[in-house]
């Protein structure tokens, strides 16, 4: 994976100097809250409801086992054990002081790591297909081509003072893992008639408020256009984007007001002055950071072991079945460690499961570890023998739970139990829903089903790309909880329909189950899955089974 | 002032540690909100609130907060303001970790 440079090395320290100042200053009284909530901002510092929150970057969610344990390090010594992983690939500590954050900045910046533009008015972390330089359907490593944007957008002077945040998502695969199609800039990888590599680039996406999906703007860029194509994305957008109005301020807006053909032209009639200028290095550059990413040398040995504990082992068996994909060394796979334990907070995870993570990356998948948007934890390349050594670990550290992709593999962020800007819990409900599927021992039957859960209309947990969508409001001062169906964050991408009126919180559980119990009914074949009996039979019945009205089959 | 006003508190985070404080009558903070002063009277309240506001070097972001009288003092009528008497309904942690800091 690619390691900091001397300009990398300096850059971040010097910023972890400057922002340690500015934190003393404001100690001192030097600085007042207004001048100092923009300079905390750009360092991820926010303040939440409880406590401060310190978001640190995970570039694409890629990790090796000495970051990992840093990040274990933190979650001891500053805050309350653990830590919480986001949909945006990143990590959030929950309880730093505000006189702590110099010394946990230090310490990140120790493995390469900071939390620079990971708030603000910026280009966020970019994020990218957890299984990227593994999957078994990769074009090729997309992680290049974020590691390329990461260094070209980081501290860019033009583009720290944007309408309003700014994200972008990449996959090297037909299948899109990374919801590219719900960022601001949406690159989708594609070989061209020659079979050299380009990307389709889609822009304006974004769930939030107004919730988007990204259009196409081109339909083939070579890579070696990337940078001066993006460049123009952003010079447009931050020329054009509403200042006036914070609802109205994101790329999307500017596209749904312009037209995709408006939008499309000034973007490429901007490229063309930019094309020229983009430095004659960057090819050296892209190769040199290409090279960071080689794959490892995959091992061959025999696998019989694991064929062996797949027919022994019911409890292998079923975690093989959810859990593990398809490599692209058939040797290989990829094993996603669930975050979602039954009752568990989705994402979080404790300092000692980071360093059980952590030992087995480094023992048995070649030192990598991703983090997905999912808020699971990847082992990207376990060879097959290793499997049942690796599954037994996760058994005894509370990390093998069999669900990833299921009922309970659920999104939610961190809502009204931290997040200042919520207007409803999301946690409690996604923990109540796993518990409730448990006891059923249903999800299995039920297949896949991605759940997702925001506390507001901010939509954190991507609720409107869930097959059900659960979002929190406040309702005259009650929790209120409004369920969309058929949303879609894949290649085939769908904001999810309202369904009607809001749930109580002691409600949606119930509401839930109503729905899963409609779907087992409804469905031809247990090959159909959830989001399949949508698009066939549309909301009627299954509104119906969500409200309980006429033809509704008794689902109490 | 809105006709409107309800009696309510005066609010904000602790600069340090970001824990949730309330205005006291004495013009302190305080980590409980039962030692809160409930102010009924608006103009009194937009007083206290500007006192707070000037006390940047030791709170963050001051606002009233909607209360209600109880047995033991203030009590939060609107559900944020209860979940930030206590700390996260997933893990016991916050002002619930130590019950002399809860009010209710």
């Amino acid at each position: 994976m690619y390691r900091y440079d001397d300009f990398d090395e300096a850059f971040v320290r010097n910023r972890v100097a400057q922002f340690s100042q500015q934190i003393g200053r404001r100690v001192e009284g030097a600085l007042t809250e207004d001048e100092f909530r923009p300079l905390r901002l750009m360092n991820g510092l926010y303040l939440q409801l409880h406590a401060y929150m310190l978001r640190v970057a995970i570039p694409y969610g890629t990790l090796d086992s000495r970051k990992m344990r840093q990040l274990a390090h933190v979650a001891e010594t500053w805050d309350k054990g653990y830590g919480h992983f986001t949909t945006r690939q990143n990590i959030q500590f929950n309880w730093p002081k505000l006189t702590d954050v110099p010394a946990i900045l230090t310490a990140l910046a120790d493995v390469g790591m900071h939390a620079i533009q990971t708030s603000g008015n910026t280009i966020r972390n970019v994020t990218a297909d957890h299984f990227a330089g593994a999957a078994a359907d990769e074009i090729a490593d997309p992680r290049p081509y974020a590691e390329l944007l990461r260094q070209w957008s980081t501290d860019h002077p033009e583009f720290q003072f944007l309408p309003r945040k700014f994200k972008i998502g990449i996959t090297g695969a037909p299948h899109d893992r990374a919801v590219t199609r719900s960022h601001d800039i949406g690159l989708q990888m594609r070989r061209g008639p020659d079979g050299s590599i380009g990307f389709e680039v889609s822009v304006g996406g974004g769930l939030g408020r107004t919730p988007l999906i990204a259009q196409s703007v081109r339909e083939f860029l070579p890579e070696a256009d990337l940078l001066a194509y993006v460049e123009a994305i952003l010079s447009v957008y931050n020329m054009l984007g509403r200042r006036d109005n914070k609802h109205k301020a994101r790329l999307k807006i500017t596209l749904h007001e312009l037209g995709r053909d408006t939008l499309a032209a000034l973007i490429e009639a901007r490229f063309e002055e930019l094309r020229g200028h983009v430095p004659e290095t960057l090819g050296p550059a892209l190769d040199r950071i290409r090279a960071a990413f080689a794959p490892p040398a995959f091992r061959q040995a025999d696998t019989a072991v694991h064929e062996a504990t797949l027919r022994v082992d019911p409890l292998y068996r079923r975690w093989a079945e959810t859990n593990l994909a398809e490599h692209r060394d058939a040797g290989h796979a990829m094993v996603t460690v669930s975050l979602k334990a039954h009752g568990a907070t989705p994402g979080d995870a404790s300092a000692a499961q980071m360093r059980v993570l952590a030992d087995l990356a480094e023992a048995y998948s070649y030192d990598e570890l991703r983090i997905s948007h999912e808020q699971n934890v990847i082992l990207p390349h376990v060879h097959k023998s290793d499997l049942p050594v690796v599954h037994a670990a996760l058994l005894r550290a509370g990390l093998a739970t069999a669900n990833v992709g299921l009922v309970s593999d659920i999104i939610a962020c961190p809502g009204m139990d931290y997040c200042s800007l919520a207007t409803a819990r999301s946690i409690p409900i996604a923990q109540a829903i796993g518990l409730r599927f448990k006891e059923l021992d249903l999800e299995h039957e039920i297949g896949p089903m991605k759940i997702k859960i925001s506390g507001c209309i901010n939509a954190c947990g991507h609720h409107h790309v869930g097959h059900i969508g659960i979002l929190g409001l406040d309702r005259a001062g009650v929790e209120t909880y409004q369920i969309t169906l058929g949303g879609d964050g894949t290649e085939t991408a769908a904001i999810g329909e309202k369904a009607g009126p809001g749930f109580a919180y002691d409600e949606v559980v119930p509401a839930v189950e109503r729905l899963m119990l409609a779907y087992l009914d409804l469905r031809t074949a247990p090959g159909e899955s959830f989001l399949e009996a949508f698009r066939r039979l549309g909301p009627a019945p299954f509104r119906a089974a969500l409200y309980e009205t006429e033809g509704a089959r008794d689902a109490a | 002032m809105s006709p409107r006003f309800s009696p309510s508190v005066v609010t904000a985070n602790a600069l340090l540690e970001g824990d949730v404080v309330w205005l006291t009558a004495d013009g302190v903070w305080t980590r409980r909100m039962a030692e809160a002063e409930l102010i009924a009277d608006p103009e009194r309240a937009e007083a206290r609130l500007q006192l707070a506001q000037g006390q940047h070097h030791s709170v963050v972001g001051p606002y009233l907060a909607p209360a209600k009288p109880g047995p033991n003092g203030p009590e939060p009528t609107h559900f944020r303001e209860a979940f930030r008497t206590r700390g996260p309904s997933n893990y016991p942690h916050g002002k619930q970790e130590d019950p002399a800091h809860v009010s209710l």
